[in-house]
């Protein structure tokens, strides 16, 4: 009963933020800008287009009517148009946020497989080298700028050593003489589809170092959670009994030890896909990946204000289902959390 | 000295001396920097985008400005920003979660929900839109940064307040007839706000790097005006071929933050507190 309380509770506090989300978006994307109208009209606008853009757009209806409306077309997936390049916005995002979102999990899944492994092996093995530079790893992880991060990587794994692809989501004589078609935006899942294994092999290549700069900070979250977590329970009599059996000490690690650490490790997700999306803004400039980060930086220039509005509400909605959707899983594994 | 060495560790003195070292240069950078007047925007075209040499010891950049009187220049900005953005952040914070946590009830909940809209948001995005709208500038982008910062500090706050809420010397006040008002100010706020402030100090690192990913993306000061995050995007159209005009920025900011970090760190340790994550 609980249970059921406590998820009506999560579902309805969750569409509440979404349309306070909504809200805001609104006020700050139509509300705050100067003249919206100037900006809709175009370059060196004439007081006749001014005008005519105010009546398109809707200005001089009252507020709480414009926000019915603003909210009624966000939520059908009327996004508006670009200021811009007069394009549909929600045409836009149908190719932006497939290559956004196949980052932000790509880049998710690399922070739990680098993270989760070496806190394993850092609390296993207790001031050595790995654990030292662990450590500090998650230091300086925390201080550093994400775009240089990006640049420095790029330095190093594309222009020094050239193993991995500068920037791009696929190598351009894919790309632009034999492109893959369009099935979900997703390029590793419309490659396997289409069964062509080396376009899948070139867009790994070219997920490798943006997902990279985005799962350091994560990583190294997960490691010091996973560490101090190990630490705990490898001190516990299950493990000291497994070690008397004479288990070996990578099976105790692992098979005994693991999955009784692995929980908070896991409330990472939810963190890491956040700082992905947020990040993607700055790192998908610097990788020249057409995801809505670089979609968002690009509207920020030209004051495209419908296109970073659109561009926020989805992204924030999908952080919000994001969480809902760990919470209750959380609440299913372990009921305990449901009465807190 | 010595005691106060001890009390931080080795390594929060010396980030403590490199945030003194900014901080001093900061201040003075007209007199400190090599050339003031390039450091402020001034373009000196003939030096273009010359290598570090004895003249220009980080070289120099696409409008022959001299990198290290850019860098000292553009601490002022970081520092106030990371500065300002707490500052206001603890402003709106504060005083939020103050009422919501000791009035409880319907004050309660409806300051609580607004904070979950914010928070909501993955923050650097909403900064982004908020900076966009209020226009480029300095301290628009503050603005915009602190208002995603401040639910955070209200949550704090509120829970710090629920605690003292319920101590005795709160309720003899109480009995003793001290109007609710002065309960909340005198006796409940300086309690809470001590945690807060420790937390604070930690939050300098990652305000100045949202301030510095602003920046970056065009959001922040305006041209002739140095800043870091800027400067990075600048330097990154000759990055790596000349990679003294984005690295010694990139560089700046990284240790003005790990700085601000680690010392943060050094002080929770002695006052307790929680590492705020970066998202």
């Amino acid at each position: 009963m609980d249970l059921v309380r406590y998820t009506l509770r999560r579902v309805f506090l969750s569409a509440f933020v979404v349309v306070g989300v909504t809200f805001l978006v609104f006020v700050v994307a139509q509300v705050v800008p100067s003249d919206p109208a100037a900006l809709y009209a175009g370059p060196r606008p004439t007081a006749e287009q001014i005008a005519k853009a105010r009546v398109t757009l809707d200005l001089d209806a009252p507020l709480p009517q414009r926000f019915v409306s603003f909210a009624t077309a966000m939520g059908t997936g009327d996004f508006g148009v670009s200021y811009k390049s007069r394009r549909l916005i929600s045409q836009d995002l149908r190719v932006y946020l497939p290559a956004t979102l196949e980052l932000a999990i790509f880049s998710t899944f690399l922070a739990l497989l680098l993270g989760i492994p070496a806190g394993v092996i850092a609390a296993a093995r207790r001031g050595s080298w790995l654990d030292r530079i662990g450590s500090l790893g998650s230091i300086l992880s925390v201080a550093m700028p994400t775009f240089f991060f990006a640049m420095l990587l790029q330095l190093v794994f594309s222009q020094w050593l050239g193993i991995l692809p500068l920037a791009g989501r696929l190598s351009q004589q894919i790309s632009i003489s034999d492109p893959l078609p369009f099935l979900t935006g997703f390029n590793l899942i419309d490659a396997v589809t289409a069964a062509r294994p080396a376009v899948f092999l070139d867009a790994l290549a070219h997920l490798i170092l943006p997902a990279l700069t985005l799962a350091a900070y994560p990583a190294g979250i997960a490691m010091r959670l996973t560490r101090a977590a190990m630490i705990e329970i490898l001190a516990r009599r299950h493990i000291v009994a497994a070690r008397a059996l004479g288990l070996s000490a990578p099976r105790i690690l692992f098979g005994h030890a693991l999955p009784n650490a692995v929980g908070p490790a896991l409330t990472v997700i939810g963190l890491s896909f956040a700082y992905a999306l947020t990040g993607a803004v700055l790192v998908e400039i610097i990788f020249a990946w057409p995801g809505l980060g670089r979609y968002v930086s690009e509207a920020i220039l030209s004051k495209d204000f419908p296109v970073i509005a659109a561009a926020t509400l989805v992204v924030t909605l999908c952080y919000v289902m994001m969480n809902l959707v760990i919470d209750l899983t959380q609440t299913l594994v372990d009921p305990r959390v449901a009465l807190t | 000295m010595s005691a106060f060495v001890r009390r931080l560790g080795f390594g929060g003195t010396l980030c403590l001396a490199l945030i003194v070292t900014f901080a001093l240069l900061a201040l003075f950078a007209p007199w400190l920097s090599p050339y003031p007047d390039q450091g402020m925007g001034t373009p000196n075209v003939i030096a273009k985008l010359k290598p570090p040499a004895a003249t220009f010891w980080l070289g120099t950049d696409h409008l022959g400005r001299d990198v290290l009187s850019r860098v000292i220049f553009g601490a002022r900005v970081s520092m106030s920003a990371g500065l300002l953005i707490v500052a206001f952040s603890l402003l709106i914070g504060l005083p939020v979660g103050l009422l919501a946590g000791y009035f409880g009830g319907w004050v309660d909940e409806a300051l609580m929900r607004i904070t979950d809209v914010f928070l909501a948001f993955p923050a650097l995005l909403l900064a982004v839109l908020l900076a966009a709208a209020l226009g480029p500038g300095l301290l628009n982008s503050i603005v915009a940064v602190a208002v995603t910062w401040w639910p955070w500090y209200a949550r704090m706050a509120r829970a710090e307040v629920l605690v003292l809420r319920g101590q005795p010397y709160v309720e003899a006040a109480s009995v003793m007839g001290v109007s609710q008002a002065r309960i909340a100010i005198r006796h409940i706020l300086p309690g809470a706000a001590r945690p807060l402030l420790v937390q604070a100090a930690l939050d300098v690192g990652p305000a100045l790097l949202t301030a510095s990913s602003l920046s970056f993306l065009g959001l922040g000061v305006l041209p002739p005006t140095a800043d870091w995050g800027k400067m990075v995007d600048e330097g990154r159209k000759f990055f790596p071929d000349r990679w003294w005009v984005a690295a010694a920025p990139g560089v700046a900011i990284f240790l003005l933050a790990l700085a601000f970090s680690v010392l943060g760190d050094a002080l929770r340790n002695r006052e307790g507190g929680k590492r705020r994550d970066t998202t």
